[in-house]
């Protein structure tokens, strides 16, 4: 079975550059990958979540914003009943990290995050066991 | 031209040029000539302009140091831009936020957690009479760093000039206005494609009637690199959006000698630093080429290619951030070497976050190292002549020149309908994204190297910088400024001048800047005046494409 995951861009950052490889890296390493496209809002990211049944959602953030806007992804999807895991990757300063796990995201990818790394934590968020 | 008139007419020139200095000298005193080469050889200010658009070149001045600045409220970024005129820089360059890049209020929800956060929030005149307090707006010269919004933005810094008594055609700068790399890299669109040429032909009649200091578009390849393309692609793609704006004047009744010298180009310095300087010397070659032949320009500065350089910020890393100063250092000495007009240097947390104090004035002293310390400045086109960076620019050339046949034949001829055909069909989007790809893919097999990210990761650990933080507090008083607006404005004048911009926009036989200049005089916002546009010229979605 192949994970499935979301990547999505939420708000006014119109790069999507890095979203772009990572979902092609996420496909080259065998998963089913669902692009947004750009200026989704949290709902509308968790709505597709629900239905699309993603096993992981993937945030690609590189303006700033990620402090306001990965929680209130999170708290849409809890709204909606669903526990997908949430992980973030872009600009984001080191001292931003543990914020952002405090707010529920599950993990967070900083410039510069080898393909590995991405592929394994996406994996052990699918299936928690390894 | 012959060859032996290339020789004597940049020797007219260069006598004729006012120098900075009179003799120029090597560090132990041997003096040196402005220019090397055989007398058959290019020369610099002469057609094709490979060596450079100037006989004398920086022996008559510098290229401007224009650093790009703005973040959280008018005022905090009027405060950033003093320092840097008090630091020594010479023109300044306006960042705004997300939510003016796309036309939105501070207000607007879709706003929320991007006010004042990756460059200065404008919502009204109000503000720009803030950001531009103090600052001599008739010697210092602005370039503005926005696109879809770009007509109202010019008419605000209009509105507000001419209310400080500086008449619109004393004012020198530049907007970007370069809507076409927008769909193709940005993606900070709002209209569909061919409303968003509308304006920017609007704007370009405009300046042109009343503003002859202006550079009405400055036509960006460095978008284009920083989302993912090789050198040659950027050349290529930009060149080419260039030649689509002289044809998207020219079917409005412009000749091409009223336009071409008003356009701009912008591009990246990224990090393979012979490779940048072939695709400068190459740019310069093909645009004086197609301008003098294919689009038959008569004036001399039709055909000259001027540009401004910025550093690669995708070439930055998170890791060891201290590593970055020595990366924007080889890249800005790749333009100034290329022959940039202008350059901007990153600094070194821009991979991080916005760059602090501290870490902007560093740039800017790695510009004044290069320019005052270094020498470099005293020859024209010094590695003009070198068989590999000769090779290195035919080859840019040749691979340019291809990309524009593809074009040519997607828009039927005409560039103008290549490059929104090229949009619409995906073309540029996938090419960026292919070697974005590809690139990655280089990394992360370790076939090259970044210091610090797949080598010599020792140090990696180390204590990290001071950053810049930008608070949700300026977000907040961003809001409370605009409300302030909103209360005291006169609401009648505010729909009035609404009326008429949706009016003029629904005939397209009619220029936009007036009314949009008349709106911002009644303290219109930008995110009204963009709700008013789009209620006439739609909204564009993008499909993308993985």
């Amino acid at each position: 079975m192949s994970e499935r995951v979301l990547v999505a861009k939420v708000g006014l950052d119109g790069h999507d550059r890095g979203i772009k490889v990572v979902a092609r890296i996420l496909r080259d390493a065998g998963m089913e990958v669902v692009y947004t496209g750009l200026f989704q809002t949290p709902e509308s990211v968790a709505v597709a979540a629900v239905q699309e049944d993603v096993d992981v959602v993937g945030l690609s953030m590189l303006s700033g914003a990620h402090l306001t806007l990965a929680p209130l992804v999170v708290a849409a999807l809890r709204e909606r009943d669903s526990n997908i895991p949430v992980v973030v990757g872009g600009i984001v300063p080191g001292n931003d990290v543990d914020d952002l796990k405090a707010a529920g995201i599950a993990a967070v990818f900083g410039p510069g995050a080898s393909d590995e790394e991405i592929i394994r934590v996406i994996r052990s968020l699918v299936s928690p066991v390894e | 031209m012959n060859q032996e008139r290339a020789y004597d007419r940049w020797r007219r020139d260069y006598d004729a040029a006012t120098l900075r200095r009179p003799s120029f000298t090597t560090m132990s005193g041997i003096e040196v000539d402005p220019v090397y080469g055989p007398p058959e050889a290019e020369f610099p200010g002469v057609y094709p302009y490979t060596r450079g658009i100037h006989a004398s070149m920086y022996r008559s001045r510098m290229w401007t140091m224009r650093m790009f600045a703005g973040f959280g409220t008018a005022v905090d970024t009027n405060e950033r831009f003093r320092d840097i005129i008090a630091a020594g820089g010479t023109g300044l360059s306006t960042a705004f936020d997300m939510p003016t890049l796309l036309g939105l209020d501070s207000d607007d929800p879709m706003s929320l957690g991007e006010v004042g956060r990756c460059g200065v929030a404008i919502d009204s005149i109000e503000d720009v009479r803030d950001l531009f307090r103090d600052i001599d707006l008739a010697s210092i010269t602005t370039s503005m760093t926005i696109n879809s919004p770009a007509a109202i933005m010019l008419a605000l810094f209009v509105a507000q000039a001419e209310e400080r008594g500086v008449g619109r055609a004393r004012l020198g700068g530049t907007l970007q206005n370069d809507i076409l790399k927008e769909y193709q890299a940005q993606k900070e669109f709002v209209f569909p494609p061919r409303q968003s040429m509308r304006l920017v032909r609007d704007t370009i009649a405009f300046t042109a009637a009343e503003m002859p200091k202006w550079n009405s578009i400055s036509v960006s390849g460095y978008h284009i690199r920083e989302a993912g393309s090789t050198a040659a692609e950027e050349l290529a793609f930009t060149l080419a959006n260039g030649f689509a704006y002289l044809e998207l004047a020219r079917a409005a009744g412009l000749s091409v000698d009223a336009v071409a010298p008003r356009l701009s180009f912008f591009f990246n310095a990224h990090i393979d630093f012979f490779e940048e300087i072939a695709k400068y010397r190459a740019a310069r070659r093909i645009w004086a080429t197609w301008l003098r032949h294919h689009y038959h320009a008569a004036d001399e500065r039709s055909w000259q290619l001027r540009f401004h350089t910025q550093t690669a910020g995708v070439s930055l890393t998170a890791q060891q951030p201290e590593n970055n100063l020595a990366r924007t250092a080889i890249e800005a000495l790749a333009g100034v070497l290329g022959g940039t007009q202008s350059l901007h240097t990153n600094s070194m947390d821009e991979a991080l976050a916005l760059p602090s104090e501290k870490a902007a004035r560093l740039a800017l002293r790695t510009q004044q190292i290069i320019a005052f310390e270094t020498n470099v400045a005293n020859v024209a086109d010094p590695l003009g002549g070198s068989w590999y960076v000769e090779a290195l620019t035919d080859v840019m050339e040749q691979q340019a020149e291809s990309l524009f046949a593809e074009l040519l034949e997607m828009g039927d001829g005409s560039m103008l309908e290549g490059c929104i055909a090229g949009i619409e069909q995906n073309w540029f989007q996938g090419h960026i994204a292919e070697s974005a790809y590809q690139l990655e893919r280089s990394f992360n097999r370790g076939d090259r190297i970044v210091v610090g990210v797949n080598a010599f990761t020792e140090g990696n650990e180390d204590a990290d910088l001071e950053l810049l933080r930008v608070t949700n507090e300026d977000e907040r008083k961003q809001i409370a400024r605009l409300a302030t607006v909103r209360q005291r404005r006169d609401d009648d004048a505010v729909r009035r001048t609404r009326e008429r911009l949706a009016r003029d926009a629904a005939d397209a036989s009619v220029n936009l800047m007036p009314a949009l200049i008349d709106a911002a005089r009644a303290e219109v916002t930008v995110g009204e005046m963009m709700t008013s546009l789009v209620g006439v010229f739609g909204r564009y979605v993008e499909v993308p494409v993985l």
